[in-house]
């Protein structure tokens, strides 16, 4: 079945490829995001071609993070890939073992194009760089969770202070349920993003051994050890108090959307969505963010990025390197990123990005106001070995096994513990199988 | 019996060719490759790769969510079966039965079929919905009735039901032509003898009905161990925790999403020979029963 989708994708490329003129040098870049945060990365590919007239990139939407990279793994394969490719945070360590691409700043470096990468947000630059600190891949579209919140409902509950620990948070939800008892307090739905692995960073506490898989691929999951537990254990006792709710799409409602139209009063997601909820919030909602809750007892640090960043690939010509090499240039220049922030809820990836932003009085007025938090919450503390990010094979899987372990346990099926000792143990595997693929190799 | 016959077997391989070239292409030469990916140790891509031997079939034969999945696709291949086969029996009995406006209700009853999977599962996904749907007024009166977001169980019925619906249509089609095919005279001399409606179906028109009945069974069968992708990826995505975890689900989280080429190869052979030593099983044992007249 596979192989067969792979002769279909060759057919597809060979015919899209004999209708390509030749006047100006031509790439292709195939991106994920769908809907209207892809016709955003449309209108960024229009700026381009306009501002000079010797390339012409070739955005190509795949509408969808993994059909973007499955694509091009099938096209990889028949050696109909494009230039660029934009792929998602959890894959990195996938694409990395690959080998298959052009490093962006080696690239940059070749054609002498001049780039501050220490500007670059640490909290971002960490998670696609290599161990030598060299980046990879370019940060695009970069997010990070944090908490929305509905400033009416908590003002009726009397809770003065916008909670800063989950201590403080299970006192919120209990106030919000006694002022509130028909409405739904806070939209839950299982998320490895913000409830694994930005909890572990926002408390420095290791999801999987050897630095979350940056120093070797022999890593180990740990998360079943931590304060993860307790957290985890939290939810479900808050969902057995009938304190939260679970909203997912499989129910009818996700739980964004749930927040936006005022069914639940808190929501847990990522800063990219705070265009979609001002777009789409009932009249007269009135909310704000904050970052994520810590427990007591731990120090806060930095939280990572979260979204996805343009990978370079080999086998291309060095007229399209040249012309991939131009496209990055021009996303990072300020005006670029200043249309791309403004138009979606992600946040400015460079400081000098941010700082434009913060000097025109950007965040200080609706409907930007807010998304600052994002930035704090990544530049909390400079990042430590455990707050670099994820660098683990597999982890799309390893996540998958997450979800299905803590939906068990949330069903009552099992203990939390129990489920993640099994969700660990099963994720191991996934690394030991990825381990085994890549045998003989070590990550970049 | 008379049979047709070339003199020069040329011009019969050249008639045939295309159509043995479009099954080479599109079926022995993606088989034969994921027989070669289950044995070896695929890098997704394609940076070289490794003999595994029977390792990939160890790895996945000795896990136990494999075994769930095998065992909710076989509950789920009993279900749906069981109960589209059903439903398109009666309905085609009473399409048969030229009922008042019985044509448009024989178009109507077609329809479905047309309809892509995708579209069934974001259908049935409001119908089925705990908060929202028509299931929204039955949890209002008895809350907790219906929880498929979290119970598996609501969620197997859910995919079931699901999945029966689109195959009604089909195999409507298939018992009415049968229906109909069966001559007008045995049924009146039924009628004639004082047989009542129950007992000419029970003597005349199901036992000359049990050929279509077996080819709709082997082909529902089939298709619901392979073609049940779509309504499962729009309706539970194969949640809760693993509930409506299909094999041909599995096989695309794993192979897709989890970029395990090898581990999926190998379980798209395993189910290959699930779905042939299911139906030779059918063809040696429950076509011993049926009577082609």
């Amino acid at each position: 079945m596979k192989t067969t989708f792979i002769s279909l994708a060759v057919i597809a490329a060979v015919i899209g490829g004999a209708a390509q003129a030749q006047d100006k040098i031509k790439f292709e870049y195939w991106y994920g995001l769908g809907g209207y945060l892809g016709d955003v990365v449309t209108q960024t590919c229009d700026r381009f071609n306009a501002s000079q007239s010797t390339y012409e990139i070739v955005c190509v939407g795949q509408d969808g993070y993994a059909t973007a990279v499955q694509n091009t793994i099938a096209a990889f394969r028949a050696g109909k890939h494009p230039t660029v490719v934009q792929a998602y945070d959890a894959g990195t360590a996938d694409l990395m073992m690959s080998g298959e691409f052009y490093p962006v700043q080696k690239m940059m470096a070749d054609f002498n194009i001049d780039i501050d990468w220490s500007n670059y947000f640490p909290g971002i630059a960490n998670y696609y760089a290599s161990s030598k600190g060299e980046l990879i891949s370019m940060p695009f579209n970069s997010s990070t969770p944090v908490m929305y919140y509905n400033v009416d409902d908590f003002a009726a509950a009397g809770i003065t202070e916008v909670p800063q620990t989950w201590e403080a948070f299970e006192e919120a939800l209990k106030a919000l349920e006694a002022a509130q008892p028909e409405k739904c307090n806070y939209g839950y739905a299982p998320s490895t993003w913000v409830d694994l692995e930005q909890f572990s960073m926002s408390h420095n506490i290791p999801v999987a051994s050897k630095n979350n898989g940056y120093d070797g691929l022999d890593a180990e999951y740990v998360y079943n050890t931590t304060q993860h537990v307790k957290y985890m254990e939290d939810v479900k006792r808050w969902l057995d108090a009938g304190l939260i709710e679970i909203k997912t799409s499989q129910g009818g409602i996700n739980s964004r959307d749930a927040f936006a139209q005022n069914q639940c009063s808190v929501y847990f997601g990522s800063i990219a969505s705070h265009a979609t909820v001002h777009a789409s919030a009932v009249e007269g909602l009135n909310w704000d963010v904050a970052m994520l809750p810590i427990y007591e007892g731990f120090e806060r640090t930095n939280t990572v990025v979260g979204g996805a960043s343009l990978w370079v690939l080999s086998g291309k010509s060095e007229d399209e390197y040249r012309g991939a090499a131009e496209y990055l240039k021009f996303l990072a220049t300020p005006e670029s990123e200043e249309f791309w922030s403004t138009n979606t809820g992600y946040i400015p990836v460079t400081k000098t990005g941010y700082d434009a932003l913060v000097a025109k009085g950007f965040y200080d007025n609706a409907p930007y106001k807010g998304r600052e938090v994002a930035i704090k919450s990544l530049t909390y503390t400079d990042p430590t070995p455990l707050t670099r990010g994820i660098r683990l094979g597999g982890f799309i899987q390893a996540r998958a096994e997450w979800v299905a372990e803590v939906e068990a346990a949330l069903a009552g099926k099992k203990t939390m513990q129990e489920a993640l000792n099994t969700a660990v143990e099963r994720s191991n595997q996934v690394l030991r199988r990825f381990e085994r693929t890549y045998a003989n190799k070590t990550l970049p | 019996m008379r049979r047709a016959t070339f003199k020069n077997n040329w011009i019969a391989a050249i008639v045939v060719a295309p159509q043995l070239l479009i099954i080479f292409v599109f079926f022995y030469w993606p088989t034969s490759q994921a027989m070669y990916w289950a044995f070896t140790f695929e890098q997704p891509w394609g940076g070289g790769n490794e003999w595994a031997g029977f390792e990939n079939f160890n790895r996945i034969l000795t896990d136990g969510r494999y075994w769930a999945s095998i065992r909710v696709s076989v509950v789920y291949a009993a279900g749906a079966t069981a109960l589209s086969m059903g439903m398109a029996l009666i309905l085609a009995v009473f399409a048969d039965r030229q009922l008042r406006g019985y044509r448009y209700y024989r178009i109507g009853a077609i329809w479905p079929y047309a309809v892509a999977a995708p579209a069934v599962g974001l259908a049935f996904r409001f119908i089925f919905n705990p908060s929202a749907g028509i299931m929204s007024y039955i949890n209002a009166a008895y809350p907790g009735f219906w929880d498929p977001v979290l119970n598996g169980d609501h969620a197997l019925a859910m995919v079931i039901i699901a999945g029966a619906w689109k195959q009604i249509a089909y195999n409507f089609i298939f018992f009415l032509a049968g229906l109909q095919s069966i001559p007008r005279s045995l049924i009146e001399a039924g009628a004639m003898d004082g047989a009542n409606v129950l007992r000419r179906m029970r003597d005349i028109q199901l036992p000359l009905l049990a050929p279509t009945f077996f080819f709709v069974l082997v082909i529902n069968i089939t298709d619901s161990f392979t073609d049940s992708f779509g309504i499962v990826d729009t309706m539970t995505a194969g949640g809760p925790a693993r509930a409506t975890n299909l094999m041909v689900y599995k096989i695309y989280v794993d192979g897709f999403q989890g970029l395990d080429y090898s581990g999926a190869a190998a379980q798209s052979i395993i189910l290959m020979f699930l779905v042939v030593a299911l139906t030779v099983v059918q063809f040696r044992y429950i076509e011993r029963r049926v009577h082609y007249t």
